[in-house]
């Protein structure tokens, strides 16, 4: 699967990601430095984007 | 919970979709789950529907796969108004849909929950709906302060206000109001409920309380989404009698229950959400949630004849 040794870097923040080798697409992670809310929008080439802001209608 | 099985040939597994918003811990426990359960999951992104209402399941999913080939649907979006419509659309195409579009219609919707849990004579908090601040607080008067004050949709805590007197009541009705959408318009007022530095969340699956969990907090809005701490709730007789009572009040289906204890000790349905969140629920109860509800979906996809086994 992917490897970890791939850098990359928090989009609001440039902090190296560390992403875990089982990570899915689209899934949701935190930055570890700035707290943001981050999706992973491509695996190969590893690729992060801001999390769309929660909105109205969001919830269990 | 269900014994491990060896996994199905590929071309016999049953291919279920799970439509998300994103994927969260949840979401990806539960297509594990789902894959070790004998089953194909085809994650699918809520941003990339595309539905034709005139046609119907024979159309192609964003995936290019005909929705027709999916045995099940499993709803897990965080928006819950794509959900609905979702659901809606693909159980009118005469797909399996996972909550059924009636429960979650239900359950996305404070007013229609308590409506639908009174008729079933399920015990709940006292609750006052009006349109505008001026019967709002007339209604708050009627229920005495403190209150809470909820918006009909969304949950995660948000836009819950405990109010203490008149004034506070409408600062709060006068400014959503002004600024607020129409959902925010809508008074839901609830009786404060005095409980006990905690609140019970139960997992139903089909109909049936598979376990609890405390959720602790100093904050008196107890979500684990915002820091309330969680321990193991046991199954007592009046809290599987209540969950399997409510469940069935609302179609059943993969339900969290949140329950409140009253000071006098009866137990008090606050709320049903149908898209459950558990990713911390599993350690604390012992019992592997994701595992459950793939089970439940399994059950639901396979054909009658091969449940038998
Ligand atoms: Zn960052």
């Amino acid at each position: 699967m992917l490897a970890v040794q791939e850098a990359v870097l928090c989009p609001m923040c440039d902090a190296t990601q560390e992403i875990s080798a089982d990570a899915m697409l689209n899934e949701l992670i935190a930055c570890g430095d700035c707290g943001g809310e981050l999706e992973i929008v491509s695996l190969q080439p590893l690729r992060l984007e801001l999390a769309p802001p929660c909105e109205e209608d969001w919830g269990e | 919970m269900s014994e491990r099985r060896p996994p199905a040939p590929q071309s016999t597994r049953p291919r279920v979709a799970m439509l998300v918003t994103h994927i969260r811990a949840e979401e990806k426990l539960l297509r594990e789950a789902l894959v070790v359960a004998g089953l194909t999951c085809d994650v699918l992104l809520d941003r990339e529907l595309r539905l034709d209402l005139l046609a119907d399941a024979g159309q192609a999913a964003p995936n290019g796969r005909p929705w027709r080939e999916y045995e099940a649907i499993l709803i897990r979006t965080v928006s819950q108004s794509r959900g609905l419509l979702a659901a809606l659309v693909l159980e009118g195409w005469g797909l399996r849909v996972i909550n059924r579009y009636e429960t979650a219609a239900i359950c996305a919707d404070k007013a229609r929950t308590t409506l639908t849990l009174a008729r079933a004579g399920i015990p709940q908090p006292a609750v006052r709906l009006a349109f505008t601040p001026a019967a709002g607080l007339s209604a708050l008067d009627e229920l005495s302060y403190p209150a809470v004050l909820k918006p009909v949709v969304g949950s995660w805590g948000r836009l819950l206000a405990r109010v203490r007197d008149a004034e506070e009541a409408e600062a709060i009705l006068e400014h959503r109001q002004t600024l607020g959408g129409y959902a925010q318009q809508v008074v839901y007022a609830q009786e404060y409920i005095e409980k006990p530095g905690r609140d019970i969340r139960a997992f139903v699956i089909g109909e049936r309380p598979i376990c609890a969990i405390y959720r602790a907090s100093e904050h008196w809005v107890t979500n684990t989404a915002r820091g309330g701490r969680a321990s193991n709730c046991p199954l007592t007789p009046e809290l599987v009698s209540l969950c399997e009572r409510a469940a069935a009040a609302v179609g059943g289906g993969l339900l969290a229950l949140d329950v409140l204890e009253a000071p006098d000790g009866r137990l008090l349905l606050n709320e049903i959400n149908h898209t459950m969140e558990f990713r911390n629920s599993s350690a604390p109860t012992g019992v592997d949630i994701a595992a459950a509800v793939a089970e439940y979906v399994r059950e639901a996809v396979l054909p009658v004849r091969a449940r038998a086994e």
